[in-house]
């Protein structure tokens, strides 16, 4: 195994724990804010993790960035559906 | 390690089913459904059929997820009425006793398969230089089955049709649904502004690797389409009156150049939708460029619905 291979490893498993630490979170946190905080926070950040792990692995550059790529699609939505979750939520909880 | 994954997307699909049947409430079988297709996806991807991913994730989990929810936020106000009369046993024996003898044949139909089952895959590999596109679904889609690929174009706007027909009287010609309106500087009107140049070029991508790799026209049909729901959804755009004249030429310009290229085919190569010699090729990528704009004015259409509010 090559320090390439175990570099991946170790990335992809630590974006794996970020996965599951959000999932806890999504399950265990009491209202909708925090678990949209541990749901996009970790899947950000572990999504970011799995995509550098697999960049060591990709055979071209395009296809790298193709990944990174979709790593900031994701973010952007993410990011932008968690405010409109969180802005509906207030707006349910402003209204009750 | 593999077996546990295929075990595990295989439980989670029929736990999100029993799911999708079981909530009481409307919006949560909704959204247990878009995420089922979701899963599906995934097990779509498991059985390398990557070209069926991509749409079910478009169409099923996507914008089939979408109409729905959308739905459900129709029937929000009638849900506590309809909760309210339950239906008598002997109905429900019934639908259970209907379903159960629907899976019984379903589960005999399956096992009653041949083993290896019978394929055609082996005479589109010996063919597909011909009709020279690299991706086999492409091939079948466009070139040995292209008559389904034309009706199921034409069926779809048909579809169309029968949605508009739901508007009252004096709203026909107008513009579908409500006007939308949001914060334009909120994070909506944001995204609306960010993400349709980042969709129209995914969008385009995917029509266009369909070539050669999985891919094609519908699905990069609905991502353009979803970034005009975007648009629209954000207020920053309104959708057009359906009686619009580039609507009715895009929404009919797809099937015609289909059949017009089929027609073409019966002249200069002996039956309809055939490709002479050599033309194979450029003449695939005439249907795919008229239908593209057709299929995701169809489908964002089908998601706006039927016209509401009169042109003044």
């Amino acid at each position: 195994m090559s320090a390439r291979d175990i570099f991946s490893m170790a990335a992809i498993a630590a974006g794996a724990i970020f996965f599951l630490a959000g999932t806890v979170g999504l399950l265990r946190f009491p209202d909708t804010f925090t678990r949209l905080h541990a749901l996009t926070k970790s899947d950000n950040l572990g999504l970011g993790l799995v995509v550098m792990g697999l960049l060591p692995q990709v055979d071209s550059v395009l296809a790298g960035l193709k990944l990174i790529a979709v790593w900031l699609i994701v973010l952007l939505g993410s990011a932008g559906t968690s405010q409109l979750i969180a802005r509906a939520a207030r707006k349910r909880d402003l209204d009750a | 390690m593999t077996l546990l994954l295929t075990v595990g997307i295989a439980a989670l699909i029929v736990a999100l089913a029993i799911w999708t049947i079981v909530a009481r409430d409307t919006m949560a079988a909704v959204i247990g459904f878009a995420t089922f297709g979701l899963i599906l996806t995934l097990a779509w991807v498991r059985l390398f059929g990557v070209d069926i991913a991509l749409t079910e994730a478009a169409i099923g989990g996507g914008l089939t997820g979408a109409l729905l929810i959308g739905a459900a936020a129709h029937l929000r106000k009638t849900e506590i009425a309809a909760h309210a009369d339950r239906v008598g046993m002997s109905t429900r024996i019934c639908a259970a006793l209907l379903s159960a003898s629907v899976t019984v044949v379903l589960v005999f139909c399956v096992l009653a398969l041949p083993d290896p089952a019978p394929t055609l895959a082996s005479q589109v590999a010996a063919n597909i230089a011909v009709t020279e596109v690299g991706n086999p679904i492409t091939a079948v889609l466009l070139a040995f089955r292209a008559m389904d690929t034309m009706l199921e174009a034409i069926v779809l706007v048909f579809a169309l049709i029968g949605v508009w027909s739901l508007a009252p009287d004096n709203a026909w010609g107008g513009r579908p649904g409500l006007r939308h309106s949001a914060d334009p500087n909120g994070i909506l009107a944001y995204l609306a502004r960010v993400l349709p140049p980042i969709g129209i070029i995914v969008g385009l991508y995917i029509f266009w690797v369909g070539a050669d790799h999985p891919g094609g026209k519908f699905q990069g049909a609905t991502i353009i389409a979803a970034m005009w729901l975007l648009v629209i959804m954000a207020g920053l755009a309104d959708a057009p009156p359906i009686s619009r004249k580039w609507l009715r030429i895009g929404l009919a310009g797809g099937p015609l150049a289909f059949i017009a290229v089929g027609a073409y085919g019966a002249f200069a190569a002996g039956a309809f939708l055939a490709y002479p010699v050599g033309f194979a090729k450029p003449l695939i990528i005439v249907i795919e460029l008229a239908l593209m704009p057709t299929l995701a004015l169809v489908l964002a259409l089908m998601l706006l619905g039927a016209p509401q509010r009169a042109i003044k």
